[in-house]
């Protein structure tokens, strides 16, 4: 496997404009006779579609959903990055390049981030004209809050559903070009594998999840934005649906996983109530901009919050970093909060929590600005916990959120398979070892709008590309394979079901490669995980028939595949023997307990190379170079 | 504490559906539809086949989730998808009537699945603002008065579940296409393509099965969301002028 990242040369500055200019066109007469696939309608897929559609090519769009407004994108909460400086706060693209390099922990490709803080501009741009609503001032100009990670204000935001209405953005553009019949929309289609074709890319097999019908869809060249694997832990802020399975099938197709430890667990989520609980709930990064985070001093602190006194309290993060207080990086913030819980601080009835209090934000402010500010993030807490957050403070307690990790792409987002690119959380380009707030919504419309349609034509301009048919032996193979897997996972007659082979799987994840790993963890889930991979195919049950709506079948498909995924994870996280960012290793920490690098050895993207279902997968590595931003010990101190 | 559940089971769009009973026991923490995973799950180890219902984020604002509960979209509580619903709600010995939305428009595919693809194409027809990438202006080139962005907003909050529709006497989608006609209209960025989007999108809802709105309100109630039924009246207002404009 060749990893050639194709960075353009020249300064960092002037790269995505130099290499806009080298790239080959395809003239706007000839782009009729191109047909894109793009699968997902999330952020990233629904605007590189839209845009896509909008330059003259033939898009198709899949979505497993009943419409594509329900992809995940829509759950993020808290904003959008943008380095606009429209607060005069010493705001600049250079200042939003290395915020992300130092907040992925120095493991991301500088050009890459640089130019994702380049567009990050035109893409507040084309959200406002597109009618998106924006918080905004009395003046009637755009306001902007501050999210963790970062000491200036650029985060754009529609009250707490700055996803939502990001992603209705990108749907209603995708569906003006549906209108037009620029793009043609599948909904409740699932894709279940690439098809290549002489090595390229050329369409995917998808099955539709109503009438069970598996269909081959053929083009000249495929885009993933399939999202990422954080419910490989079962429990996670994911949406329920959200599985690994179109990137999953694209590795074993020959395209490389890069950096599948780099997953990141979110400080601030809703904390397990029992047992039959299937997902956990996000509240916003953006309450930590004035919630305030403590726990008692004392350790098994039976007490009410509101009956531990002020100078019993320990508001660990602004005594730990003080420059930062309550807004340090997700990762720090998490990794604390563990710590606090380890020595038996913990609050609430499991004692996997911690406070996140408003008690002065409400003096200083007013209850009333509180609410105009987390009003909707205030009423689901009460209805999920039955507990009201202006007068009690919340719990909290991290729950895994996103993946950095992802197929392996090079600077034009195409993965190791020519013409089949990975786009939005889908890839593991921008974000290095952990993800800024507010910096995926940036990320999933930066591919979608500004990357991918420019990127996409320098490949379709020069790869020769031969008609293809469907009886081609390579596409019926592609097809008898996946009809041949479906008819396996429906013959799964065993005394398991499918939901406690997730959970259990989730459960080893989540104890070995979840906040804290080691070697001694990482290898005994190295030896489980097979273990329960065998047991799935001999003992799991799928209820139900093939050709109607079959939830158990499509979950079968989906944890057959975490549970290959989970494997290499845990090998991942073996490997790296250093800790960066979301992957915290315990053997290599300072005395302090902070992650410790060692850019010596990992200074380098590590990718997985499929090698067959029972052999070991293959390592290469994408050295990294850091010209603009020195390697430093982050300090949020 | 023990549930009797009477949930609308349907192998198919052309089947014919009926209740069937499940006993159940769940706990106070558990939301709505853990519930009825736990019954699922049940079924599953018992060889049954589980009953089909949508849901994703199970945060509220995906709008995949939609059942009726005791006669009422997404069940009793106020500003709340059937996803947030929790069970604390519910009492021992408490019986519950599960069905999928029940409207021409939305026909059902499974047990409480129902195809609501017909709201895609009522927002293909103009709930959007033609802008093409990369070339909009500097986005505080256009000032928004804030009362009118704030107004925007709530009318966009809308996840389109379709709650509206099901509780509608008429099944009429009103309140789905206001909403997202206010959304657009109230912004200055709306305003060039203002009355061409409110004809194109109400030709689409109505030939679409859903039915008319005759100001019951009944779907301002159901809204998870809370849209105003004022934002109906905004659309038949740029209806009107509109139809004029177009003489």
């Amino acid at each position: 496997m060749e990893l050639r990242s194709k960075v353009p040369s020249g300064p960092i500055d002037q790269k995505w404009t130099k290499h806009k200019f080298d790239m080959k066109l395809v003239n706007p007469a000839n782009k009729r006779k191109y047909h894109v696939i793009v699968v997902g309608s999330g952020l990233a897929g629904a605007s590189a579609s839209a845009t896509l559609a909008e330059l003259g090519y033939h898009v198709s769009c899949f979505t497993y959903h009943d419409s594509p407004r329900r992809a995940h994108s829509i759950a993020a909460q808290g904003g959008i990055n943008a380095a606009k400086n429209y607060q005069g706060d010493g705001d600049s693209i250079f200042r939003l390049f290395y915020d992300t390099v130092k907040g992925g922990d120095f493991r991301a490709r500088e050009a890459n981030v640089y130019r994702l803080a380049e567009v990050s501009n035109e893409i507040i741009d084309q959200c406002v004209a597109q009618g998106i609503p924006f918080a905004r001032e009395y003046g009637g100009l755009l306001d902007n809050r501050s999210f963790g990670g970062a000491q200036v204000s650029r985060t754009f935001y529609a009250r707490g559903q700055t996803g939502q209405q990001l992603l209705l953005g990108a749907y209603q553009a995708l569906m003006k070009e549906v209108h037009k019949g620029q793009v043609k929309l599948y909904n409740q289609c699932e894709m279940l594998d690439v098809i290549l074709v002489d090595g390229q890319a050329r369409g995917i097999v998808t099955r539709h999840l109503v009438t069970g019908k598996i269909e081959v869809h053929l083009a000249d060249a495929v885009a993933l934005g399939t999202g990422g694997y954080s419910n490989a832990f079962y429990l996670s802020t994911n949406a329920m649906y959200c599985n690994v399975t179109a990137a999953w099938r694209a590795y074993r197709r020959g395209a490389g996983f890069a950096n599948p430890c780099y997953t990141q667990i979110h400080p601030t989520c809703i904390p397990v109530a029992g047992d039959y609980q299937s997902k956990l709930t996000l509240m916003s990064e953006s309450l930590r901009n004035d919630g305030r985070i403590w726990v008692s001093r004392q350790v098994d602190d039976d007490r009410a919050a509101g009956d531990i006194p002020e100078d019993e309290r320990d508001y660990y993060l602004e005594r730990m970093y003080p420059a930062f207080g309550n807004l340090v990086p997700r990762d720090l913030a998490s990794r604390r909060a563990k710590d606090m819980c380890d020595q038996g601080k913990g609050v609430g009835s499991t004692k996997l929590g911690v406070y996140l209090d408003f008690e002065d934000a409400i003096q200083r402010l007013g209850a009333d600005v509180i609410e105009a500010r987390y009003g909707n993030l205030f009423e689901m807490y009460e209805r999920i916990t039955g507990e009201d957050p202006y007068k009690v403070p919340m719990r909290i307690y991290p729950a895994p959120h996103y993946t950095m990790g992802g197929l392996w792409v090079d600077y034009n987002l195409m993965t190791t398979v020519p013409g089949l690119y990975a786009i939005g959380e889908a890839n593991f380009s921008d974000h290095g070892a952990n993800r800024l707030g507010a910096s995926a919504l940036m990320q999933g419309v930066a591919d979608g709008y500004f990357v991918l349609p420019y990127t996409i034509a320098d490949y379709l301009a020069q790869a020769k590309l031969d008609p293809v048919a469907e009886d081609n032996a390579e596409v019926r193979g592609t097809l008898d394979e996946v009809e041949s897997r479906i008819g396996r996972l429906l013959a799964l007659d065993g005394n398991r079901t499918i939901n406690s082979f997730h959970k259990e799987l989730g459960r080893i994840v989540w104890d070995n490669c979840g906040m804290g790993r080691n070697a001694t963890g990482l290898k005994d889930a190295l030896e489980k995980i097979p273990a329960l991979r065998q047991e799935f195919w001999e003992n799991a049950k799928v209820v139900g028939d093939g050709e109607s709506i079959n939830q158990t079948l499509e979950r079968a498909g989906r944890v057959a595949d975490f549970l290959e995924l989970a494997e290499v994870m845990c090998l991942d996280a073996l490997v790296r023997e250093e800790s960066c960012g979301g992957h915290f290793r315990d053997e290599h920490q300072t005395p302090e307990g902070e992650a410790m690098r060692d850019d010596e050895n990992f200074t380098h993207v590590t990718v997985w190379e499929y090698a067959g279902a029972d052999t070991a997968p293959r390592e290469h590595r994408e050295p990294l170079e850091f010209e603009n931003v020195p390697p430093t010990q982050r300090s949020y101190k | 504490m023990k549930l009797k559940l009477h949930v609308w089971r349907q192998a198919g769009p052309s089947v014919k559906g009926q209740f069937v009973t499940y006993e159940t026991d769940a706990s106070e923490h558990m939301s709505f539809l853990e519930m009825l995973d736990v019954v699922n799950e049940d079924l599953e180890e018992r060889g049954v086949d589980p009953i089909a219902f949508d849901s994703d984020c199970r945060e509220g604002i995906c709008g995949t989730c939609g059942m009726v509960i005791n006669g009422r979209p997404h069940g009793p509580w106020k500003r709340t998808t059937v996803c947030q619903l929790h069970m604390r709600e519910y009492g021992d010995g408490d019986e519950i009537w599960i069905e999928p939305w029940r409207a021409d428009g939305f026909p059902v595919q499974k047990d409480l699945f129902v195809d609501r693809s017909a709201f895609d194409r009522i927002v293909a027809a103009g709930g959007y603002i033609s802008v093409r990438t990369g070339s909009a202006p500097d986005a505080n080139a256009i000032p928004v008065v804030q009362v009118y962005a704030e107004k925007s907003m709530d009318a966009a909050s809308c996840i389109g579940c379709g709650a509206c529709v099901a509780a509608c006497p008429n099944a009429s989608a009103m309140l789905f296409t206001s909403a997202k006609a206010a959304h657009l209209n109230l912004l200055p960025q709306g305003q060039p393509e203002r009355y061409g989007r409110v004809l194109d999108m109400i030709l689409t809802m109505e030939a679409e099965s859903f039915g008319t709105c005759t100001n019951h309100g009944a779907c301002e109630n159901a809204c998870p969301k809370e849209i105003k039924i004022d934002v109906i009246a905004l659309l038949n207002r740029d209806y009107m002028k509109a139809l004029l404009k177009a003489g």
